[in-house]
């Protein structure tokens, strides 16, 4: 009999933009950071980091707090000066343009609003530095508080609102100066989950109507994965990795990229002679689909997200990619269940298994003998 | 529902003693002492002991009360309208008070803020160095500007020593050893509000509106000085009002042509040995200085109510 397949392979978090990186086909980019370090006495925040940005894009600048994301950002916006590289925005070099004058905006962390300004005079202070005539500053005050929602609102100082709304005050004040780049400092980590869900949204909406060039910082994962076109995961002031959400989950260029990025089952092993295997890991010999790019015996990490394992009661008929072990936890998260199995060696796997109800049959339970299998396409092998 | 509401309004005694010490201390040490001033404000000057009438004999009764009231004056008031010099020594005051409250926020601003904005291992040595000259007694750092201001003192040595002046300029007895004696001695009640203020300004504002394209010599006007009003105005009330009466630095540094009113008060009280003088001299004052406090804070309420 066919072991029965408890799980099934629906819980991949994507993006819902295109994946494509756009402006490839030779258009200068609208910002380009070549060769940037910007070190606080000896501890590089940012390490030689080179990026792309094309116009038009949401990007998100993913890591752990304290891996540079937001020194870039600073640095960015020329809040900080850099130690060496340079940041072109346009193809203009940015070394000697001051904060006050560079042609872009940024969204605090904390919102940074004037606490003695009122809602429209905060919107309305870019403009007057630009010395536009009044009626044009109310009319472009009036139309950025509706875009936000917050046209019955302008009267009220900042402390007078909930932090949703401050939080779109900050949107609103720093997009009314229809900046060529909006950078946006973790602009919903203040917020509450339900808020932030909803905001997530409201800020692609915003970006997609506008046509404007986002860089977003932050250290939320599934935010970034949602709202960017492009993530660029950040490590100890590198960039570790540049490429869709999609690219990203899927192919991750290292063990700390596929572990950051997501849960991850990883196993130590070596290429097989025939670089389709990898030998010697904790499951025994494991098959991959497409032929690993590494010489045969180089010690490598196969590497297979926890929604890929299939877990089932009785042994797969397929001898490849398949192991036993006993569970030793189970996490019920409503939609799927995170199960911690012990295999021979003692190590753990996790596999997660959504709970569709479909099988129609008792889910594993604690402590019972299952058996844990994926498919060749399933693991990405890591060189590093 | 109502037992399940504690009633904030209904205070415990232990609250409502301590909100009973501020008040009783006023009560004590400034409404009743101002009441006997006050009164004998009203009274005539006497070669007597105490040296003014008419005095409260409560034990002649209802008589002693009439008489007393019978005795009650405006006069010392009147005179203060009439004699020039009263007036003069107002103005005098409020002048040297207001320019000096100016000049303090002058030097007290830059020193607080360049204190605010040094790393914080250094603030607190900032912040004693300021406060240091409290440890030596006021009259004696005073004494010391005497010394250095005086026709063959340090200032004049440095002066022509480096050649800045031919003859050595006169510095006592003059209103400019006054100004330098005030702003010296009232520094740190500029300084210490201003920098509470200023040390707790999120640097993020500054920040924010050098991004919205605001220059900093801009942004001081815009963020910095607006948020760091409440500092601006308690410094100012705290040199303002004490200079006003001030005596020491005048009577030390200043010349005799046109005293302060505390010098006034000082020379009716021991010099005429006029007390019902000095106390209208005295209450006038109070008042002078109680409206425009009243009013400030006043508005300092409104302000707060309204953030």
């Amino acid at each position: 009999m066919r072991a029965a397949v408890v799980g099934v392979r629906m819980h991949t978090v994507g993006s819902i933009h295109g994946a494509a990186p756009l402006g490839e086909n030779g258009a200068r980019p609208l910002l380009r950071i070549d060769g940037l370090t910007k070190r606080f006495g000896g501890f590089a925040a940012v390490d030689h980091l080179s990026l792309d940005i094309h116009a038009g894009e949401f990007f998100a600048l993913l890591g752990p707090s304290g891996c540079g994301k937001t020194t870039l950002l600073r640095l960015i916006a020329g809040f900080e000066r850099p130690n060496a590289g340079r940041i072109l925005l346009g193809g203009v070099d940015l070394a000697p343009v001051p904060p006050y004058r560079r042609p872009l905006n940024m969204m605090f962390q904390n919102y940074a609003l004037f606490p003695h300004l009122t809602v429209a005079d905060n919107v309305a202070f870019g403009l007057k530095q630009e010395g536009l005539a009044k009626a044009d500053i109310a009319g472009r005050v009036s139309d950025m508080l509706a875009l936000v929602k917050l046209e019955d609102f302008g009267a009220r100082k900042p402390h007078e609102l909930s932090g949703g709304q401050r939080q779109r005050v900050a949107l609103a004040r720093a997009l009314v100066k229809r900046p060529r780049l909006l950078l946006l400092d973790e602009p919903l980590a203040a917020l509450d989950k339900k808020l932030r869900d909803a905001t997530r949204f409201e800020l692609m909406e915003l970006q997609r109507q506008l046509g404007m060039t986002f860089i977003i910082v932050t250290h939320d994962q599934s935010e970034a994965m949602i709202v960017a076109d492009r993530i660029g995961v950040m490590d100890g002031g590198r960039l570790t990795q540049v490429g869709s959400p999609a690219d990203i989950y899927e192919r991750p260029a290292s063990r700390w990229v596929a572990d950051f990025i997501g849960d991850v089952n990883l196993f130590e092993g070596r290429v097989g002679d025939d670089r389709r295997s990898v030998e010697g890991t904790a499951a025994g010999r494991l098959v991959v689909a497409a032929p690993i790019d590494a010489a045969p015996r180089t010690p490598v990490w196969v590497a297979v997200r926890p929604e890929r394992v299939w877990l089932t009661r009785d042994q797969p008929p397929a001898p490849e990619n398949c192991l036993s072990g006993t569970i030793v936890e189970i996490g019920y998260l409503g939609d799927l269940s995170i199960y911690r199995i012990r295999i021979a060696d003692g190590s753990r796997v996790t596999a997660a298994i959504a709970n569709s109800g479909r099988a129609g049959e008792r889910p594993p339970q604690q402590d019972e003998q299952v058996w844990l299998s994926f498919s060749a396409e399933a693991p990405v092998v890591l060189t590093r | 529902m109502m037992d399940a509401v504690p009633d904030t309004r209904k205070r415990s005694r232990a609250q409502k003693f301590l909100l009973a010490l501020p008040y009783t201390w006023l009560l004590a040490f400034f409404l009743v002492p101002f009441l006997i001033v006050l009164k004998i404000s009203f009274s005539q000057g006497a070669i007597a002991l105490p040296p003014y009438t008419p005095l409260l004999h409560l034990g002649a009764g209802w008589r002693g009360i009439e008489e007393f009231l019978a005795g009650l004056s405006l006069d010392n008031y009147r005179r203060l309208g009439t004699d020039p010099l009263y007036v003069l020594s107002y103005v005098k005051s409020l002048e040297i008070a207001a320019f000096s409250t100016l000049l303090l926020l002058a030097v007290g601003y830059p020193i607080a803020y360049g204190i605010a904005r040094t790393p914080r291992r250094l603030q607190a040595v900032l912040v004693v160095l300021v406060v240091l000259p409290f440890w030596t007694s006021f009259l004696i750092r005073i004494y010391a500007w005497m010394n250095i201001l005086q026709h063959d003192g340090l200032l004049n040595r440095v002066l022509l020593a480096v050649h800045i002046v031919r003859e050595p300029p006169v510095w006592l007895a003059t209103d400019t050893a006054i100004y330098i004696g005030i702003v010296y001695s009232y520094l740190p009640f500029m300084v210490l509000p201003l920098y509470a203020v200023l040390e707790k300004l999120d640097q993020s504002l500054i920040e924010a509106a050098a991004d919205l394209g605001c220059p900093r010599w801009k942004t001081f006007w815009l963020v910095t000085l607006p948020l760091s009003s409440p500092g601006v105005l308690a410094g100012v009330l705290l040199c303002f009002i004490p200079i006003v009466g001030e005596f020491v630095i005048p009577d030390l540094l200043g010349g005799s042509r046109a005293p302060m009113i505390g010098q006034t008060i000082w020379m009716e009280f021991f010099g005429n040995k006029d007390w019902p003088a000095a106390a209208a001299v005295a209450v006038v004052l109070v008042c002078l200085l109680v409206t425009p406090i009243v009013v400030f804070q006043h508005q300092a309420m409104r302000a707060a109510g309204r953030s």
